[in-house]
């Protein structure tokens, strides 16, 4: 399937799939597998019997349980990534049948209704592998670092309340806080490159999901305190300049989080910052 | 001067960052354990909101001391009182602390942070942050969190897996001073030595299969302190949610609403009938709650629900299919009015069942979802000591105690949330003090920040103050010797996957899976003296199997097969404790249901269940030792008056989590 296709594959088609779903049918698993850092990739197929209500984490498991391969070769257990399973944690995201997402809300029925449909699962691609399904997304916990997605409280004894927010400022707010760093805006984006040497993460590309979380503590009235710092780190190498406005971030994201407009408002930002930085004579 | 002494918390859920902040704040470098990227901990899974005394319900009459006096009803009076006490004085501080570090907390029109009622109150006391509150404080948290790492504070340590707390001396002389962990990528086992080690490692969920609770929380890291002596509380007391939904992989929360808002309980009255629930007649259904409750109907209260549920399926084998599910029916409502009332939960199931609940009755089943029960802490108390206990308090009444720090804990004091071994603290879930019997809806996230914000400052002290030899001067040899002790139990398993036979018995997700069926039917919603021997001799059989156990997976690189069964053999253990607790307990209590001793039993049960484990034997001893009250006098646990305050509380968004 491609980048295109898979975009497209909405909710009408899953829904289209779920109700021609065959109860007892066997499904086919295709898995890029990777024994760790440096070890060439391979693909292993699994025949997993669909159980009612399976997903890619049952599914997973299954062949967990049973690890032995369509040609009936044993194999080991798959390695992947996850934690909740109720799509709040952001772990268990891969590309499943092309399209980067969580793979605990990933429900066989709606991608693989027919009995030998074929389910593709893949390693995110932008971070490096550790093994099978598991990658490393240590740089997209160092871009909240870079952007201080923080509130500079003063500590944490008794000092009363926090600032008085408006009902719509919250909702407004809210909707940025949704954001589980999975790590999907990153894997759909042309301008976000693979960068296995730590030393250059803090020149590279920073993604959609540390600027919307840039924005998201710089509409708290404490945390605007470091808007000005946010503001250095994002105009810098690798800051909102890079983004190419492809659009494919806020396509992906599983929350719905307006991650186009962050991209917006932290543009606006960024200009107003350089201005001010201008006639400050910083630069 | 520079503070060569160090401070270990395994886990990066609400009580373990709560306690990181409180301890890197205070100039201690904190090294933080955790198996998941901190910002990935079970917290998130956390819905309905969080409990505390607000300026509107103090105006209202309510105070801090009824929010400790329902926390104990709420208990059926197995909490530990002087601790509540603390915290529910605390409460409104801690929603303070988290507002002002930008947690989203809805708002009113005005601004103001908005209330919702919760189960177990009259007054509007649980603040909340949309339908995901537990996200929304562990991201607050993890943000202060980053910001001590940042400033090099606090050294992170996450894909670490606890495998076992360092200990010097025997008995009461035991000290914890260190701990080994495993990087679950490169599977290098280390020693690390710590001054103090906090465990904040959360619930055991997963000894019961599929429960609402994360894939982490296996309750190893207890179960591993257990064994290593320390001892653990009410085991037998497990919080199960009536309506969870049953899924491949897990059980997630339906919240209570669907039932307050007209939904209705049944199975096919055909045993084993297997058409679609559409295709079966009105006379052919039975409807479980309004047949055997004719008043009440489907609105009974959550723990008559949850058991009649339970009965149907497990006892009268008439589940959907035969299996462990029965319809919750919304289907003759108007699916526009069900949108407007319910439309957020309903689109939670259908994003993870596939069923549109407006036109296909949804499949529930009652599901593990906390544990009480935990490692066995102790504490000094405050100040408040009246000469005799109060003994019923109402709404109005004079308050008995202001919300002053100090009433309940002597703040700072070394032993508070302290095991019996010296040095090892449990905060959070990990910690039995704060809920008894049962905990309150929206009582766990505070207890876990509160854990770690107050008894953060009591590790402090013993590190600081405290007379015991820094860790930095003790022998290198005790840690060497740790660091082989769990290596070689690492290599023995290993080796076990060499000489597989393949053996379907000696499959360690064969053995989790027969642990989790066994565990669920025998000790959790409804129990028999009986029905817990036969537990126990099925985990004799387990624990047989297990020590034959066959790896899948012989890679000396990111092997999760090994630390998954790893932590099936720690988690029979724990199971063992929980089903032997349940057993002795004859009585019923919160969420402890004996069919064959219905009734509380104060007289021989007004105590807390302390299992030990036996080396000797490998098994728990349990002992009943006096609950620590004194503040508050034993009273029935009467919710007749309430019941249709508890109904109210049902119409919640998405509650009790």
């Amino acid at each position: 399937m491609s980048e295109a296709e898979a975009y497209s594959y909405d909710a009408e088609m899953r829904k289209a799939n779920r109700a021609k779903a065959v109860a007892g049918r066997s499904v086919i698993f295709k898995i890029k597998r990777c024994d760790g850092p440096g070890k060439p990739a391979r693909w292993e197929s699994f025949k997993v019997p669909i159980e009612e209500g399976a997903n890619v984490i049952s599914s997973l498991n299954w062949i967990a349980a049973n690890p032995v391969t369509i040609e009936g070769k044993k194999t080991t257990p798959v390695v992947w990534e996850s934690n909740c399973l109720e799509e709040v944690c952001g772990a268990c995201t891969m590309v499943i049948n092309g399209r980067v997402r969580q793979s605990c809300s990933c429900l066989i029925n709606e991608y693989a209704p027919c009995e030998g449909d074929v389910m593709t699962l893949e390693p995110m691609s932008k971070f490096p592998v550790i093994r099978d399904l598991w990658v490393d997304r240590a740089r997209l916990f160092n871009n909240l670092t870079r952007v201080k997605a923080w509130v500079p409280i003063d500590g944490t004894y008794n000092m009363g309340p926090g600032p008085k927010e408006s009902h719509d400022h919250q909702q407004m707010r809210y909707a940025l806080s949704e954001c589980m760093s999975c790590g999907c805006c990153l894997d759909a984006c042309p301008q976000f490159i693979k960068e296995e040497d730590e030393s250059k993460w803090d020149s590279s590309f920073i993604g959609a999901h540390a600027i919307s979380q840039a924005r998201y503590f710089n509409e708290h009235e404490t945390g605007k305190q470091l808007k000005a710092d946010r503001m250095d780190a994002l105009s810098g190498a690798g800051g909102i300049n890079d983004c190419g406005n492809a659009q494919n971030c806020v396509k992906v994201c599983p929350k719905g989080i307006p991650l186009t407009e962050s991209i917006g408002a932290i543009g606006r930002s960024a200009t107003i910052h350089a201005i001010k930085q201008f006639f400050q004579g910083k630069k | 001067m520079a503070d060569e002494k160090r401070v270990i918390v395994v886990g990066g859920g609400l009580a373990g960052l709560a306690a990181t902040i409180r301890i890197a704040e205070a100039g201690m470098p904190v090294d933080l354990f955790s198996m998941v990227p901190v910002k990935r901990s079970h917290s998130v899974c956390a819905q309905g909101g969080i409990n505390a005394c607000n300026d509107v319900a103090r105006q209202q009459g309510y105070s801090e001391y009824q929010h400790f006096d329902e926390t104990l009803i709420g208990g059926d009076f197995l909490n530990d009182q002087h601790p509540v006490l603390e915290m529910t004085n605390w409460a409104p501080k801690i929603i303070d602390l988290l507002d002002r570090m930008g947690v989203p907390f809805n708002r009113s029109n005005e601004g103001f942070r908005d209330l919702r009622l919760f189960g177990g109150s009259l007054f509007k006391r649980t603040h909340f942050s949309g339908a995901t509150t537990g996200q929304q404080l562990l991201y607050a948290l993890d943000e202060q969190t980053r910001r001590f790492a940042a400033e090099g504070k606090v050294n992170k340590k996450e894909f670490w897996e606890f495998l076992w707390p360092i200990v010097e001396g025997e008995g009461e002389n035991a000290r914890c001073v260190g701990i080994v962990a495993q990087d679950m990528r490169t599977m290098q086992i280390q020693s690390f030595r710590a001054d103090a080690v906090v465990m904040a490692t959360g619930g055991c969920g997963l000894v019961f299969g599929k429960s609402t609770n994360s894939i982490i929380c296996t309750g190893g890291a207890a179960s591993r302190c257990y064994q290593a002596g320390a001892w653990y509380g009410n085991a037998e007391m497990i919080q199960v949610h009536p309506t969870a939904i049953p899924g491949a992989d897990k059980c997630r929360l339906m919240s209570e609403s669907a039932r307050g808002e007209g939904g209705r309980v049944w199975v096919p009255a055909k045993k084993g009938d297997t058409r679609k629930p559409k295709d079966i007649p009105e006379n052919e259904r039975y409807y479980i709650l309004e047949e055997r409750y004719p008043k009440y109907g489907n609105l009974v209260p959550r723990d008559i629900a949850t058991r009649e549920i339970f009965d149907v399926c497990v006892n009268e084998g008439m589940g959907i299919n035969g299996s462990n599910q029965v319809y919750l029916d919304l289907t003759h409502m108007d699916p526009d009015y069900l949108t407007e009332k319910l439309g957020g939960i309903l689109d939670i199931y259908e994003k993870f069942v596939g069923d549109d609940p407006r036109f296909t009755p949804m499949r529930i089943f009652p599901a593990v979802h906390y544990s009480m029960g935990g490692l066995w802490t102790t504490y000094t108390p405050g100040n408040y000591q009246p000469e005799s206990p109060v003994s019923s308090f109402k709404p109005g009444d004079p308050i008995p105690i202001g919300n002053e720090p100090g009433h309940g804990l002597d703040i700072g004091a070394h032993n508070n949330a302290m095991t019996n071994i010296t040095g090892l603290y449990a905060f959070g879930e990990v910690n039995f003090a704060y809920h008894g019997a049962t905990r309150l809806g929206a009582n766990a996230l505070l207890s876990c920040i509160f854990d770690g914000v107050c008894n953060g400052i009591s590790v402090v002290n013993f590190v600081r103050e405290g007379d015991q030899q820094p860790v930095s001067e003790l022998d290198q040899a005790l840690f060497d010797a740790a660091t082989k002790q769990e290596q070689d139990k690492h290599d023995k398993l290993l080796d076990s996957t060499s000489t597989g036979t393949g053996d379907q018995q000696l499959n360690p997700y064969q053995i989790a899976f027969e642990l989790g069926e066994e565990m669920n039917a025998a000790s959790t919603v409804v129990k028999t003296g009986a029905g817990l021997e036969k537990c126990l001799i099925k985990l004799e059989e387990l624990k047989e199997r297990y020590a034959k156990v066959e790896l899948g997976d012989g890679a000396m690189w990111t092997n999760q097969s090994l630390s998954f069964t790893r932590a099936v053999g720690d988690m029979i253990i724990i199971g063992e404790a929980i089903a032997k607790a349940g057993l002795l307990r004859e009585e019923s209590r919160g969420s402890h249901y004996r069919t064959d001793f219905p009734e509380r039993d104060d007289d021989r049960f007004w105590k807390t269940s302390v299992a030990k484990f036996n080396k000797e034997t490998g098994k728990s001893d349990i002992e009943f030792v006096d609950v620590k009250a004194g503040l508050v006098k034993l009273r029935p646990r009467d919710y007749g008056k309430t019941e249709s305050n508890a109904s109210s509380a049902s119409k919640e968004p998405i509650g009790a989590s």
